[in-house]
């Protein structure tokens, strides 16, 4: 008697597949997360909190923090602009740009990072030296700008660094760096969803007169907002928790140029395992603040929103 | 063989699909189960099939006689065409065709050599000579179908099921394969049951056709007795055009084509209503005309041309109607 | 005449999007490539041959084939289990396997080093299994070294460790490409092949698992890519013994320390050409299989 569909398996295979299932997912990702933050608290609460309290933690923090916030906002405009483009118009070339938006994932972090020494290093193409004497008459204009009282403070910081352009081994090239890994995340998640809605929408809300920006602001984005904050999730996540291109070109310079897991690595290359790991429990609750918005954002938007990356 | 359906119920938690559903196909014959979509039609086919399984209760499934409610779908002999046929799309057509044979367990396979024989001689039955090599996304709809019929066909089934087997194919395929179907039943012989939800379909391809709604048969019968005596205003309405027509609490039912029309002044206040043209189509060898009766109500007329160009009419003209059935 | 567009945006959209995808990707790849390509031929060679390079390369190629293999198998178990099955604690299981993608690679490095060390949660039981292997078999020879490592550091800082961190990688890549596919598989597919008479292991076998090979080559393909670049994850479980345990990415950064640019250059060029090979190769696959389901 067997009264069980076709399509599925008997009650003990099934059973058994769940638990091999289960086990992958339990030993090979639980596992880790777990261990973070059991490694984070080994040493009680207060050696957990100091390790956080610490100037150079602090400091990294806040370089984690400038470096998103400016490579999120770039890239999601870019992001919003090629996906745009991709999906609502047909033109010569359009599929190799599509795949050159895809490049940067098929790039080594490391590589990412050094293609940045290539171009502003010591012996890249356009070196610090070379930088300062091009900028010299912008660095004097903004010197003198940051004189006049009121908005002169506005000027000041750029004056510094325009007489001595850094770029590698500094801000600038974290940014960038980080900016280059984080490229596609925005695209790849808008791409295929704009691309499945068409442009119907778009082509009657034109028809009905709505001109340039009204088009995209008032029919567009309200049916791409989920993908687009999943998007914007993922590459925030990831910038915030870039390690090899960072690496490259930060120089490893405590409280000045290590980010969050360049922090990380340099503790633990330290031996300070505690450290490492309180400090390291930061970027993991992102990742599992990131997955439950993932959640969330794919329970609201009643589609499955994951895709590749 | 016969198959014989008595008294299934099938639920779907609270949804209920079939109810007490009971159906002698006899030996050779080509059914058609008719009925709108959520009729249950196909959930009684999958059942048949072994795709689904009857509540426990009562009811029983028997091919000639023999229970198989207990009979595995890959044991109970049936040979099963999918709407959109299914067809593996990494195999040639002879690979699929081959398929069932090729998964017999060991001791009943028959000889490389004889798959082979007998893949060519399904596909010179359904003929599709010399398209063994290709793959399925190579071929037409038509091509298609008549590949999962020979696949349906290589293992020797004692019944055939077809699920809507014209649903996925145009208009025109879909006449040219509808008649080849009825040709090529005729001569294999096989008891053959289909779905569909298209009436002009169910009735002119099936010995014994199926009306199916809400779960229930509403009516079975030879495809001219149900559409002449439509045992239900629903059956009446299902299998094709019908006016509906309101005097006071009754409801009189006449088929388009049972209404004569005559000029105004033949107009015979026995059996007659007057009426005025409101619409005339007369592209093809029928011509549509709408009028309204007196009460202000619609009838829909069909006549061929020729009586059409006999009476000279234009929207707009007073003519006397007359049914000339009254059911 | 220019084309008339009935969209709005064409040109800005255009301008902004090429301007910043140059700037961003295709200059600095482009600078990269000119800088190696400064040294000649017989440069590259001696570069690419060296020992070091030829030994990092056996080990990153290898460790992620090895990866992405067993990624795959593992991908294919849990998709199908996430997609054909439903339990408690299904919709977590399926959020947990992004894990590798939402955690940044340093913490995983660290972590999975912490693991896999011979004292580690797991790394204590593979010490201590390599141990009873000494104590039964008395391996020798290239196997024996092999258990002798394990022994020594469990499961870190010699290959099996990277091949740990990369598959821990790769995996979420190999689930996430098959998971559609799986969900639009019409069951019609299964059901006639039950009706011919398959039993469920052969309907697996012969018809299921081909109709996924195009996902499951996609899959594997995207987590042996990310795998051969792979930096962050694999450089502490690695501990980067030379000519042992060091990986291409790493090579990079030594040679970029050591301010021999060119030569890190040419080290990059050349995992960047496998890469995009790879991309392409992939790419032409599924507009192949695309052109073939319609």
């Amino acid at each position: 008697m067997s009264y069980r569909p076709v399509t599925t398996e008997s009650a003990p295979v099934r059973l058994f597949l769940i638990a091999c299932a289960v086990l992958v997912l339990a030993l090979f990702l639980l596992l880790p997360l777990a261990a973070v933050f059991a490694e984070a608290f080994r040493k009680g609460w207060e050696v957990f909190l100091a390790s956080l309290h610490e100037e150079a933690a602090l400091s990294a923090i806040k370089l984690t923090l400038i470096a998103a916030g400016v490579s999120v906002p770039l890239n999601t405009l870019f992001g919003v602009s090629a996906a745009w483009l991709v999906t609502k118009f047909r033109f010569k070339g359009r599929s190799l740009l599509v795949s050159l938006i895809d490049l940067p994932f098929a790039v080594s972090p490391v590589i990412a990072g050094l293609v940045w020494v290539m171009l502003f290093g010591a012996k890249g193409w356009f070196p610090q030296s070379a930088m300062a004497d091009a900028f010299a008459p912008a660095a004097h204009l903004a010197a003198s700008l940051a004189e006049y009282q009121g908005f002169g403070w506005l000027f000041s910081d750029l004056a510094v660094w325009l007489a001595d352009p850094k770029i590698i081994f500094a801000l600038p090239g974290i940014v960038i760096a980080t900016t280059f890994v984080t490229f596609p995340f925005v695209a790849r998640e808008l791409i295929p969803l704009m691309e499945t809605q068409g442009s119907d929408q778009e082509e009657a809300a034109v028809t009905l007169g709505a001109r340039g920006w009204h088009v995209f602001f008032r029919v567009t984005l309200p049916n791409i907002k989920w993908g687009l904050l999943y998007g914007v999730l993922l590459c925030n996540a990831r910038a915030m928790g870039e390690f090899g291109a960072v690496s490259v070109v930060s120089g490893h310079i405590r409280g000045e140029t290590n980010t969050l897991p360049l922090h990380v690595e340099v503790l633990y290359n330290e031996y300070q395992f505690s450290a490492a790991f309180a400090c390291a429990t930061l970027l993991a609750f992102l990742a599992l603040v990131t997955l439950s918005l993932k959640t969330a954002v794919e329970y609201f938007s009643g589609h499955d929103a994951s895709g590749k990356h | 063989m016969s198959i014989s359906i008595q008294s299934i119920t099938k639920t779907f938690g609270a949804y209920t699909a079939l109810e007490n559903v009971s159906l002698e196909v006899p030996d050779g014959s080509l059914t058609a189960l008719l009925g709108p979509s959520g009729s249950g039609k196909t959930t009684l086919l999958r059942i048949v099939a072994g795709l689904e399984f009857a509540d426990p209760g009562p009811g029983k499934i028997a091919f000639h006689g023999e229970d198989v409610g207990d009979i595995p779908a890959g044991r109970r002999g049936v040979g099963f065409v999918f709407q959109h046929y299914a067809l593996f799309r990494h195999m040639t057509v002879a690979q699929n065709i081959a398929f069932g044979l090729s998964v017999l367990p060991r001791a009943a396979r028959p000889q490389k050599s004889e798959i082979r024989d007998r893949v060519m001689e399904l596909l010179k039955l359904v003929k599709l000579e010399g398209l063994d090599q290709r793959r399925p996304h190579e071929l037409s709809g038509g091509q298609r179908q008549r590949v999962a019929l020979a696949r349906a066909l290589a293992i020797r089934p004692k019944v055939l099921l077809l699920d809507e087997p014209f649903g996925a194919l145009d208009a025109q395929v879909r006449k040219d394969l509808r008649r080849w179907l009825r040709q090529f039943h005729d001569e294999i012989g096989l008891t053959t049951l289909f779905v569909t939800h298209d009436q002009e379909e169910a009735l002119e391809l099936s010995d014994q056709v199926v009306v199916m709604r809400n779960a229930r048969i509403e009516q079975v019968g030879e495809p001219q007795t149900v559409y002449d005596n439509p045992r239900s205003p629903f059956v009446y309405e299902f299998l094709g055009n019908v006016n509906k027509l309101h005097a006071g609490q009754d409801v009189r039912y006449v088929r388009p084509h049972e209404i004569d029309v005559l000029f105004a002044a033949e107009f015979d206040p026995a059996t007659d209503s007057l009426a005025r043209v409101q619409h005339l189509f007369s592209a093809g060898p029928i011509a549509t005309l709408t009028v309204k009766l007196g009460d202000g109500q619609f009838l829909d007329v069909e006549l061929s041309r020729k009586q059409l160009d006999e009476l000279g009419l234009s929207v707009g003209d007073e003519v006397a109607v007359r049914p000339a059935v009254m059911a | 005449m220019p084309k008339r567009r009935v969209i709005p945006g064409f040109g800005l959209s255009m301008g902004f999007t090429i301007s910043y995808l140059s700037l961003i990707i295709l200059i600095p790849l482009a600078a990269l490539f000119l800088k190696a390509a400064r040294l000649g031929a017989s440069q590259w060679w001696q570069i690419l041959t060296s020992e070091r390079i030829i030994a990092a390369a056996k080990l990153t190629f290898g460790a992620s084939a090895a990866a992405a293999t067993v990624s795959t198998v593992l991908g294919l178990l849990v998709t199908w289990v996430l997609v054909r099955y439903r339990f408690p604690g299904r919709r977590l299981l399926d959020a947990m396997v992004d894990l590798p993608f939402a955690l940044p690679t340093a913490v995983a490095g660290i972590t999975l080093t912490q693991i896999y060390a011979p004292h580690g949660w797991v790394g204590q039981y593979i010490s201590q299994a390599a141990l009873w292997i000494q104590a039964t078999y008395a391996p020798t020879g290239w196997w024996g070294e092999v258990i002798q490592d394990w022994a020594d550091k469990g499961a870190a800082y010699s290959p099996l460790g990277v091949f740990i961190a990369l598959t821990f990688i790769g995996f979420p890549f190999v689930v996430r490409t098959l998971q559609p596919v799986m969900e639009d598989f019409s069951s019609e597919y299964e059901e006639a092949a039950a009706t011919l008479g398959a039993g469920r292991w052969t309907v697996f076998r012969r018809v299921i698992l081909p109709m996924f090979i195009p996902a499951l080559i996609t899959g594997f393909t995207l987590a042996f890519a990310r795998a051969i670049g792979e930096y962050g994850s694999v450089i502490f479980i690695s501990g980067n013994l030379p000519m042992k345990t060091e990986i291409l990415p790493l090579l990079v950064v030594a040679q970029l320390e050591q301010f021999k640019y060119e030569a890190a250059a040419v080290i990059a060029a050349g995992m960047l050409i496998v890469s995009f090979t790879l991309l392409f190769l992939i790419n032409l696959l599924q507009r192949r299989l695309n052109w073939q389901n319609n």
